[in-house]
């Protein structure tokens, strides 16, 4: 009885919990849903008509698409690289015997704390501003031409600010993770004549994984819809060049009031989203659970 | 020899740490610097690190000419508002899942998860146009609802990590003892769980207070938090080197201090408890 009677008070508990959420994605998702199908622009309401895949085929075909898919996925892949080795690398370094490790590791860990549109201007003006930027005094005084970074590599330049936010996190983790190896297996592995590189490959990485995982699964799910750092710096162009799936969606239906092709494109995000998020949950489904 | 050898690499792995993470704090420390400096200096093209007049005018012109504290206390009334109340909705949950285990469990966690893998553009419009039908576009009330639950699932997933460690013996025992539920949860799981939910508070006050896609979106004047504040400083116009560092410092400070003091429990709760 007594079981039977907590089974459905745990019920009772998660409900608001599955309620609330399932309310956030099922209902919006089939408005979204819904508004693909219509010919819908907020400028002329009152006009909606039904026309089928029509708003899928423009969006499948345009250009811009093509463009700003690449771009996505080379912004979470870019990052990810990044993150990940210069994480790994940050980690090994900080788990030395060095002299002040804690500030070491505050100073690191900064930006991950610093909102996304301050770090996105601060790069932007002090550092990557082609006239009056850091960089570019540097560039002077070292005697080359300064780049300008938002119109000669402006995908770049934001996998370069958004991987500065991102690598705190990672190497934060992963030394945390780093801290928890067996230093016996370390000296074992010294004592049989391992090198460096083969404690590194052997015993480092696999312990590693999980930790990775992890990285992998958090930045991934932030990055897919990174937004602020591309509204305050280049608001997708030049063209196209900066813009992401998330930037192309949010200009088609809040700049150009397009609800109808906006809604199909937020449909092609989710479906995108899906696949990345299967592949995601199995790699987790092994990692994670014990 | 072999004391001479560790200390000499220590040398150099202290050199090291020190230069690499000296160049990832050096964006900070220079807007703070920058905060200091007059407009002039700021952009001039022989910069200097220490030596130039300090001055606190851009402290003192972005807070005489923009309703900073304004937007500082929406920031502070979103990510506070949105954290308690997403915890009144999580802990619940999160009790649920991590004592009363079924075959569900596993699978309910993971489909949490998933909607966090919602991309918000997918929703992007129907909110929009529900917000702006029961108008709370540029309301506070309505950034506390958005931003409770996109962290809703991260919030129970970091609070199902900290209650699976709590021993099911003692609530066992509790039980025994003749607890009724309502002693059980405020006399022996609340107490236990505390270091758990001030972590997932903390945190969750970090995310929202950073969080730059709804926020951007859904304010305008009126509830635009510190996020949306700074990303006007974008225009051409309002291009002053000095008082857009100013107004970063003051809208980063506060988390930048929550955060140092939350290394832990950021890492524990950012990796599912996958690493602790």
């Amino acid at each position: 009885m007594a079981t039977m009677q907590s089974r459905n008070l745990a019920r009772m508990m998660l409900f608001p919990s599955v309620v609330l959420l399932l309310a956030w994605m099922i209902v919006p998702l089939c408005m979204t849903l819904y508004f693909s199908f219509l010919d819908y622009n907020l400028l002329t309401p009152g006009n909606e008509e039904f026309i089928g895949f029509l708003n899928y085929e423009f969006f499948l075909t345009d250009p811009a698409f093509f463009a700003s898919f690449f771009n996505t996925l080379l912004l979470v892949g870019g990052v990810l690289l990044i993150t990940i080795c210069g994480g790994i690398g940050l980690a090994i370094l900080l788990d030395q015997a060095i002299w002040g490790r804690n500030y070491v590791r505050i100073m690191v860990l900064a930006p991950f704390f610093v909102m996304p549109t301050v770090s996105a201007l601060v790069w932007k003006n002090m550092l990557m501003n082609p006239v009056n930027g850091l960089f570019a005094h540097f560039a002077i005084w070292i005697g080359v031409e300064p780049v300008d970074f938002f119109a000669q590599i402006p995908l770049l330049s934001i996998i370069i600010i958004v991987s500065w936010q991102w690598l705190p996190f990672a190497a934060l983790i992963l030394l945390t993770s780093i801290q928890s190896l067996d230093r016996e297996q370390l000296e074992a592995a010294d004592l049989d004549g391992a090198g460096p590189f083969s404690k590194f490959i052997y015993i480092v990485m696999p312990h590693l994984s999980r930790a990775i995982t992890a990285v992998i699964l958090i930045e991934t799910i932030f990055l897919l819809s990174i937004f602020a750092e591309i509204l305050v710096t280049t608001s997708g162009g030049p063209g196209y060049a900066s813009t992401n799936l998330t930037y192309l969606i949010y200009t088609q239906s809040l700049l150009q009031f397009d609800v109808g092709g906006g809604s199909a494109g937020g449909i092609v995000a989710v479906i995108i989203a899906n696949i990345v998020a299967i592949f995601l949950m199995r790699l987790i489904g092994k990692n994670l659970e014990d | 020899m072999a004391t001479n050898n560790s200390n000499k690499s220590k040398i150099i792995y202290t050199a090291l740490a020190w230069g690499i993470s000296g160049m990832i704090f050096f964006p900070i420390l220079w807007t703070l610097l920058t905060s200091f400096k007059t407009e002039a200096e700021a952009i001039s093209a022989n910069p200097s690190l220490f030596m130039f007049d300090w001055t606190l005018e851009n402290y003192s012109d972005v807070l005489a000419r923009s309703p900073y504290f304004n937007h500082f206390w929406n920031s502070v009334v979103i990510s506070i508002g949105s954290s308690l109340l997403g915890l009144i909705i999580a802990i619940p949950a999160a009790w649920s899942m991590a004592f009363v285990q079924t075959k569900r469990t596993k699978h309910l966690l993971m489909w949490m998860l998933s909607t966090k893998m919602l991309p918000p553009v997918g929703v992007l419009i129907p909110i929009y146009l529900m917000f702006r039908d029961f108008s709370l576009l540029d309301t506070k009330l309505g950034l506390v609802i958005v931003m409770t639950l996109v962290n809703l699932p991260i919030m129970v997933w970091m609070l199902y990590t900290y209650f699976r460690e709590i021993p099911h013996e003692i609530l066992e025992a509790s039980r025994m003892d003749g607890c009724s539920i309502g002693e059980e949860i405020f006399h022996v799981l609340l107490p236990l769980a505390l270091p758990g939910i001030a972590s997932t508070l903390l945190l969750n006050v970090i995310l929202a207070w950073n969080e730059a896609f709804w926020t951007l979106i859904l304010t305008a004047a009126n509830a635009a938090p510190l996020t949306a504040f700074i990303a006007s400083y974008s225009s051409p116009e309002g291009l002053f080197y000095a008082k857009l560092s100013a107004a970063s410092v003051m809208a980063i400070v506060p988390i930048l201090i929550l955060g140092w003091f939350s290394q832990k429990q950021l890492v524990r709760g950012l990796s599912f408890g996958a690493v602790k």
